[in-house]
């Protein structure tokens, strides 16, 4: 029987994943599975001390040893001018370290042999003698003007990197000047890792016959990485391919270069031949990508019925030895200046400094679209200090203080353009279904006989999908992306995108995509990313930019295919280009349905018999800068039992209500807030990379920086809302963050409701038992 | 030193460095790249393969230990009527996203059923407690071995054949 339209059409639908079948078989092919004929292995030498001086690097053992090739040292980078690379934060970064190492696990020295195992020994060997320097490892320390200035090769001699600030200062301070209430709180954001499961690395393969150099790399931005490369190294950007194959998770870990890919590519060039680089666990949480660390204050101004007025926040931002933030290049802070969230503040003020410390750099976006999970973080929870001091049940003081439907488009205090929202649908629809009522009286009783049960909501704002050229640039290259579409004779079709996707499912979604635009169903396209040689140029998969940008470029240019398509139509139906009408599946001409012409056959007409006058072929390329960013909401709510007697919090339910706009796949959308949320439970729970005064890295590999299992993880529920982007083509938002974004707070309220009889109006993150049986104690609890 | 071992059914005799971990020995002396490396503290299971029927973490097993066993990694697992029904099962529930977990996490998930062919969600998520998923929030995997579950017993009920040859699956002809 013939399939309704409406069913045919994969838009909106949970169609099984297209990438799944190699990957159940083990033949998924990421990075370490690529072995080209005669590769050698690199091994890096890094720097046991946080902070020293370099007296000398001896490389001779090393070269003596087994198998050896090369090593390479800092001055031999300085000999090529290349000892430096470039940030995208625009500060500058060691490739591996001359002069003085800054932080522990620093690259000094690279081995190239020809295994892995040989390179690994030899790394042992190559004798570097340090001086030991004093550490500043506390980031407010390091601002003193008196503390020991860390980046010698800096004009400005102090560890202050950046100061930024967004909204307007006079106006703010008049509303805190008069305002009836007034809370303020510290929070600290710890320093976090992504620890995407395949841990960084590359393969480079310089061929000096042709001058070409091939680099597979674990890369969410393939393009943006060959245009970096091409400027550093100065080989001309045609002669460089970057291939970027199956990404084993990335959550921002991918997104920057790391030293050891410089010493790959420099090895390949020095010895014309592959040299791979995998690093391990440890080098990855110790050197690679962290993410947070910002130590931040807020202050709300409000009446007495908790109506917001203003906002003021200061904050730290730890970035460590070097400014190698990932955020777009005009925003230090990235897009933190989201800090009012889902509620109408009148006015706001917000700065960030940046500072440096003997700690890896870095800064990244760990599963966030550039600090606006520090940002969701900050005033979700400062929201229920400000319920708290007024008395105000937390779930009715955000629906006092929401931005209304009818206000949309927002315009914020501190200039962002909230494209739509209905945060009290989505709050309503979560209390409900968690059944909010039942749920406080049943606490109301607990706490009569002194049990500790604790409810937390966050009903967070996003601002994801950077995102227009007007404002967003990585290093001047503006952030639109790409999709290319090409029909074959037969009607099958081959879609390349600019982005790069490392499980969120793009093989599926964008043929979801670009099978509903053309009328086609998801086994006819074949989406291929991550290949800068054949994909159209774009900025990359992170900041959950994918859909707004590459998703709207998908759709876009099927538009622009069917454009053409309706021309080939007329010509088949020999009808009026104005009377062809095309039904979601097919063109016919008006009043004529009976007879059709589908985009298979138009795809056969493409080359075989084409309107005169027309160019043959049926394909195109659209590269699509949005006008406008996306703002996903949410609103989650998580119920937390404590044990008085050891601490420990259990997380009895969550639920996420979230509303990311029009859904191309639930199924996949319901599996990334699944993750997402995984990932905002461990950071509430138990991640943080502590240091040591003297800069030791305290939490290097999974055995000390803890990763949930799936016994540590709670069930997860999920419910959605629907308010399309009026903006984007297809009216999606991107949800890949929101979890992640979202739940902190989520967990943290909880905790802090539980524990609020006693007094307590904050800690923070993580929750370890142990520190809430401390806190349990500080407050008489014995037992 | 030269080891002999059986992998996915079929005899194979190699000559290993006595420091080799199994792990790089199945992925780089025999090209089975679906045995994953994530971590270097024991602590991922994108290792876990089958030694002797239980599930083991091949990064921390060397291969000369491995002399004499039988070995089955995630490359055994379909057999010769196709995908085994936890493959599909994942496959259906949506229990993958990168990927890189997937082929440890489909062999913890074998050695559970092989053991507890109807384990509770709470027996599933203590089986796979060894696995580090860090995408799926593993509510999908939990789902997904759950129906493999159900799909192996129904299998059972109606060809008891069909079952048979799944627990077979470790265990085919040799070469
Ligand atoms: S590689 Fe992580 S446990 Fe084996
Ligand atoms: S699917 Fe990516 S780690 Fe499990």
């Amino acid at each position: 029987m013939a399939k309704s339209q409406t069913e045919l059409r994969p838009l909106g639908k949970s169609v099984g994943r297209k990438e799944d079948p190699r990957f159940i078989r083990g033949m998924g092919r990421y990075i370490d599975d690529i072995v080209l004929p005669g590769m050698l292995y690199m091994s890096l030498v890094r720097s046991p001390y946080a902070h020293a001086r370099i007296k000398h690097v001896d490389p001779s053992a090393a070269l003596e040893a087994p198998g050896v090739k090369l090593v390479i040292t800092g001055e031999d980078l300085a000999a090529m001018d290349l000892a430096w690379m470039p940030t995208m934060a625009g500060d500058k970064q060691m490739v591996l370290a001359t002069g003085k190492v800054l932080y522990q696990y620093q690259e000094v020295a690279a081995v190239i042999a020809e295994s892995r195992e040989q390179a690994e020994d030899a790394a042992q060997l190559v004798d570097v003698e340090y001086e030991p320097l004093p550490a500043v490892v506390d980031p407010i320390q390091s601002l003193d003007p008196d503390a020991p200035v860390l980046r010698e090769d800096r004009e400005k001699k102090s560890n202050h990197i950046f100061h930024w600030e967004a909204g307007d200062k006079e106006a703010t301070e008049e509303l805190f000047r008069n305002a009836p209430v007034v809370v303020k709180q510290n929070v600290r954001f710890p320093r976090v890792h992504p620890s995407p499961l395949e841990p960084c690395g590359c393969v480079a393969d310089y061929q000096s016959s042709t001058g070409k150099l091939t680099w597979y790399v674990t890369s969410q931005a393939p393009h943006a990485h060959r245009t970096v490369l091409s400027m550093v190294s100065g080989l001309p950007e045609h002669q460089i391919r970057v291939i970027s194959p199956d990404v084993g998770g990335g959550f921002g870990n991918k997104v920057p270069v790391y030293p050891g890919y410089v010493c790959a590519i420099v090895a390949s060039l020095k010895l014309g031949r592959p040299v791979k680089w995998i690093e391990s666990r440890t080098e990855n949480i110790s050197s690679t990508g962290f993410a947070r660390d910002y130590h931040m204050t807020a202050e709300i101004a409000a009446e007495e019925d908790g109506r917001v007025l203003a906002l003021r926040v200061k904050t730290i931002a730890d970035h460590g030895a070097f400014d190698a933030a990932a955020d777009p290049s005009k925003f230090p802070a990235g897009l933190f200046s989201i800090v009012t969230g889902s509620y109408d503040f009148k006015e706001s003020f917000v700065e960030v400094d940046g500072a440096y410390t003997n700690k890896a750099p870095g800064g990244i976006a760990y599963r966030c679209s550039f600090r606006v999970t520090e940002a969701a973080y900050l005033i979700e929870r400062v929201m229920d200090v400000l319920a708290r001091r007024v008395g105000v049940d937390p779930a009715e003081l955000r629906k006092r203080d929401f931005i209304r439907k009818e206000q949309f488009p927002y315009q914020s205090p501190t200039g962002w353009t909230y494209d739509s929202g209905d945060y009290e649908k989505t709050l309503d629809l979560a209390l409900e279904k968690i059944g909010y009522e039942e749920l406080r009286k049943e606490q109301a009783e607990k706490r009569a006989r002194g049990e500790l049960m604790g409810i937390g909501i966050s009903t967070f704002t996003e601002v994801v999908g950077a995102g227009p050229s007007h404002t967003f640039d990585i290093m001047g290259i503006k952030m639109f992306d790409s999709a290319q579409i090409r029909l074959h004779p037969t009607g099958k079709v081959l879609a390349r995108l600019g982005v790069r996707h490392q499980g969120q499912g793009h093989e599926t979604t964008f043929a979801q995509i670009i099978a509903e635009e053309l009328g086609l169903s998801t086994e006819d396209v074949l989406i291929e990313e991550g290949d800068t040689d054949t994909a159209p140029y774009g900025l990359g998969t992170y900041a959950s930019r994918s859909t707004p940008t590459a998703g709207g470029a998908a759709a876009l240019c099927g538009r622009r295919i069917r454009d053409k398509a309706k021309k080939i139509a007329s010509h088949l139906l020999e009808a009026g280009e104005d009377d062809v009408v095309w039904d979601g599946v097919s063109f016919s001409a008006k009043g004529l349905p009976d007879k059709s012409v589908t985009m298979k056959d138009i795809a056969f007409a493409a080359y075989t018999n084409v309107p005169e006058g027309m160019e043959p072929g049926l394909e195109a390329t659209y590269y699509y800068d949005p006008p406008n960013l996306t703002f996903p909401h949410g609103a989650y709510i998580a119920v937390v039992d404590i044990d008085k007697g050891t601490g420990a919090v259990k997380v009895r339910r969550f639920l996420a209500v979230d509303d990311c706009g029009n859904v191309i796949n639930p199924m996949i959308v319901d599996g990334q807030v699944h993750g997402g949320l995984t990932e905002g439970f461990a950071i509430a729970f138990m991640q943080d990379i502590p240091f040591d005064e003297d800069g030791n890295c305290l939490a290097p590999n999974w055995m000390d920086y803890l990763v949930p299992t799936a016994l540590d993880t709670p069930h997860w529920e999920t419910d959605r809302t629907v308010t399309p982007s009026p903006h984007h083509p297809i009216g999606a938002k991107g949800v890949g963050e929101s979890p992640n974004v979202g739940s902190p707070a989520a967990f943290v309220n909880a905790v802090v409701d539980a524990l609020a009889p006693l007094g307590v109006e904050h800690i923070d993150m993580p929750i370890f038992p142990w520190k809430v049986w401390e806190v349990l104690r500080e407050h008489g609890v014995n037992k | 030193m030269k080891i002999q071992l059986r992998i996915n059914g079929r005899t194979k005799e190699s000559d290993v460095e006595p420091r080799k971990l199994l792990a790089y020995y199945l992925r780089e002396d025999l090209g089975l790249t679906g045995t994953h490396i994530g971590c270097d503290t024991t602590n991922c299971g994108a290792c876990t393969v089958l030694l002797d029927g239980k599930a083991v973490k091949s990064c921390t097993v060397l291969a000369v230990q491995a002399d004499g066993c039988d070995v089955m990694t995630v490359e055994g697992l379909e057999g010769e009527d196709g995908l085994h029904p936890l493959q599909t099962a994942f496959w259906e529930e949506h229990g993958l996203q990168c990927g890189y977990c997937t082929p440890g996490v489909l062999m913890s998930g074998y050695a559970l059923l092989q053991s507890n062919p109807q384990p509770s969600e709470a027996e599933i998520r203590s089986g796979i407690s060894g696995n580090v998923c860090r995408c799926t929030g593993y509510v999908n995997i939990v789902k997904a071995i759950r129906s493999a579950s159900a799909k192996l017993a129904g299998a059972a009920d109606d060809t008891p054949s069909e079952s048979a040859k799944e627990v077979a699956a470790s265990g085919k002809k040799s070469d």
